[in-house]
């Protein structure tokens, strides 16, 4: 077949220019095209063109359905005048900062410390990973009866008489993010740690033995040669526990409902509360076009760095 | 697009719809409460022996907030229930536009509704170009203060019998250890503000921004006064002393564990249920004792249009269920569980108790548009956003928050 195009590529001439493009675009490499047809269709209309549709309509004052006149930026200019916006901003930020160190952070640590040899192993790595098994809402009502100030561990000490013990992050504004924060950790770390667990195994035991020989302490040796040899299983993890922060809804509404007042909103929870709840659904897709763009502006430089460039993979 | 969006709708319905059976017809509603649920269970009977068909009970929890999505969400999607409670008001106003409600015009004018009916205004947010598409089945309102008795002999002092009183009560009450205002955490506060404003600010107040939408009332000197007694509540009420549920209040009133609380007056299906007799256990003061009208809405009920190919059965069994619904037997039955006023006066109310009675001599001075009545649920979203901030943010001042309803008023639809 290619040989074909080549002779008439040959014979046309200036059409030869066309035909070659025409046959390059749609002959060549036939097979392979129709097995990825589905998955390119997938990615046009469904990610792009839902992403398309979501940003138009964004643009309008559509209420519960979408019909409705093209507005500009009204939309936009309301939802940064809105208080609660703003505050779920601001928590995004600062769970998503918090969450990304520790759970990382965290998760690394066990799993050196469960690379170490010892005893049980197995039966401590599913205890760990056994609550990621469990849903967010699960996560949350759990961590809501274990930090409500009367029933829980506060309540549970005080009876104990120690009178002054306070634990009450759950109604307290200031510390409501950090009692999310708790129960993300507890529910996300198990997992990281796994991860992280088989890249430590992933290591060979020669650079090990190499270090050794060369004297090299063992922190020495995670932080210098282990931790550069596992940037592919960090940048995993980093992209579910990203994603996983950014999507942040169902533990907000089972721990805490957004409260106390507004002081642990997210922004998942004002699209939904505004695209459902309130019937406004071009609010709600302003919103949720912000959220998409924070991901696109932390994605692209980090894709640019990471793909573009070098022609380096991970 | 809006056409688009309907065949969509009637599309997938069609392709849905074939495991409904003859004559058994899914109701969607959120009462869940105890008092609510004995309530619509009287609806059901009363239908299924009347007409024999069955009554599929749908109950979904989390109330207007939480449910009325989910109802909205499967008309939209093509999976319409038979009938569906939802709130008079505008939620159901873009569903009628886009042809997803059954007209029931035609059943109204058999019934010929507009005799019984007890305000014509009622049936405004259900009329839609002349035409009906939701019967409200009951009248429903906010202002009620609800005050115990247990607290109040705790302290010595006689029950107040109006706002004002009870919160020169509140310091005594918090020296005894009593809370005095009991708060539901969740959609319960969204409420409280419109009863303080049709109690304390006035019918005029009400009028002048749920239905003028006037931004100048929100800065009268009468909203301020609501807004202190609103800020006066948030300075007894903290996050670590709210209940779960409504319900949980009506038992803190019973036991003397709070001494007061504004919720609608189904709390009283609850405190009935729980075995409270008003003015024993409990005292209830509509209009907060200041307003001589209540403002109110109510529950109404909507039949969606079903998918072609449904079976004939299941849309008569729609047609029965409406007549059923406002039927002499059935409003009794239901209004005296629910604690709500019936949507007609000829029936015999006499075995009402206190607090129905009450509610029942102010009826005649008219219902004022209580907010979810005539504000764009978007609106009502706003507003209680910037309620539940201001409950929980002491920073928050009186004038920045009279400022920040005052620009939600105005762009208001």
């Amino acid at each position: 077949m290619a040989d074909l195009a080549v002779q008439q590529a040959r014979k046309g001439g200036a059409a030869g220019g066309l035909s070659r493009f025409l046959h390059n675009t749609f002959i060549r490499n036939l097979s392979a095209k129709i097995a990825a047809a589905p998955m390119m269709a997938t990615v046009l209309v469904v990610f792009i063109g839902c992403t398309i549709w979501t940003i138009w309509y964004s643009l309008t004052d559509s209420r519960l359905l979408p019909n409705g006149e093209f507005v500009g930026f009204e939309q936009y200019q309301r939802l940064f005048s809105t208080s609660r916006w703003n505050v779920s901003v601001v928590n995004l930020l600062i769970y998503g900062a918090f969450s990304l160190v520790f759970t990382l952070g965290i998760g690394f640590l066990l799993a050196v410390l469960m690379d170490q040899k010892i005893r049980f192993e197995s039966a401590f790595r599913t205890i760990m990973l056994y609550p990621f098994a469990l849903s967010f809402i699960v996560t949350g009502l759990v961590w809501q009866w274990i930090m409500n100030p009367s029933l829980g561990l506060q309540g549970t000490i005080r009876n104990m008489g120690w009178e002054s013990f306070t634990f009450d992050w759950l109604t307290n504004p200031r510390m409501v993010l950090f009692a999310l924060l708790i129960a993300g950790l507890w529910q996300g770390v198990g997992f990281v740690m796994i991860l992280m667990l088989a890249g430590l195994r992933g290591i060979d035991d020669e650079i090990w033995k190499a270090a050794r020989v060369d004297g090299i302490p063992t922190w020495r040796t995670y932080m210098s040669i282990v931790l550069p040899m596992m940037r592919g299983v960090f940048v995993t993890a980093v992209v579910l526990v990203g994603s996983g922060i950014v999507r942040l809804y169902d533990l907000v509404v089972a721990l805490t409902d957004g409260g106390p007042g507004i002081s642990s909103e997210v922004p998942a929870k004002y699209v939904y509360n505004y695209m459902f709840g309130a019937g406004n659904i071009a609010q709600g897709l302003a919103a949720s076009t912000m959220m998409l763009l924070t991901v696109m502006i932390i994605i692209i430089p980090w894709a640019y760095l990471e793909f573009g460039g070098r022609g380096r993979r991970t | 697009m809006k056409k688009f969006a309907v065949v969509a709708a009637m599309a997938t319905a069609f392709l849905g719809s074939t495991a409904i059976n003859a004559a058994e017809l899914e109701v969607t509603h959120w009462w869940t409460s105890a008092g609510e649920a004995a309530a619509v269970a009287e609806f059901a009977r009363v239908f299924e022996e009347q007409t024999g068909h069955t009554w599929v009970d749908s109950a979904l929890s989390g109330s207007g907030t939480g449910a009325n999505p989910v109802i909205i969400s499967r008309i939209i999607g093509g999976d319409p229930m038979g009938a569906t409670q939802m709130n008079t008001g505008r939620d159901a106003e873009e569903l009628i536009q886009a042809g997803l409600m059954r007209d029931l015009t035609d059943i109204a004018e058999e019934l010929n509704i507009h005799d019984f009916y007890v305000d014509e205004s009622l049936l405004e947010p259900c009329t839609y170009e002349g035409r009906i598409y939701c019967f409200p089945i009951n009248i429903h309102s906010w202002d009620w203060l609800w005050l115990s008795t247990a607290a109040y002999e705790q302290i010595g002092q006689p029950v107040p019998t109006d706002w004002n009183e009870y919160v020169e009560s509140w310091p005594a009450l918090e020296e005894a250890g009593i809370l005095p205002f009991g708060l539901a955490s969740g959609w319960p506060i969204a409420g409280i503000p419109g009863a303080l404003q049709s109690g304390i600010g006035g019918s005029d107040l009400v009028l002048a921004i749920n239905r003028d939408k006037d931004a100048e009332a929100v800065r009268s000197p009468e909203f301020r006064a609501y807004a202190e007694a609103w800020d006066a509540i948030r300075q007894v009420v903290s996050p670590d002393t709210m209940v779960p549920a409504f319900a949980d209040v009506g038992n803190q009133l019973l036991t003397g564990e709070a001494a007061g609380n504004i919720h609608g007056d189904w709390l009283q299906g609850d405190l009935q249920v729980a075995g409270g007799v008003p003015g024993e256990d409990y005292e209830c003061i509509p209009a907060l004792g200041l307003n001589d009208q209540l403002s109110g809405g109510g529950d109404a009920f909507y039949f969606p249009v079903l998918p072609e190919g449904t079976d004939p059965e299941v849309i008569e069994a729609q047609t029965e269920l409406a007549k059923v619904l406002v039927s002499p037997e059935a409003q009794l039955a239901f209004n005296l569980k629910k604690g709500s006023m019936p949507i007609r006066t000829d029936i015999d109310l006499s075995q009402a108790n206190a607090c129905m009675q009450k509610a029942l001599g102010l009826l005649g001075n008219g219902l004022l548009p209580s907010g979810d009545f005539a504000l764009s649920s978007d609106t009502q979203q706003q507003l209680q956003d910037l309620n539940i901030e201001f409950l929980d943010d002491d920073s928050i001042t009186i004038d920045d928050y009279i400022e920040r309803y005052a620009s939600i008023i105005e762009s208001a639809d």
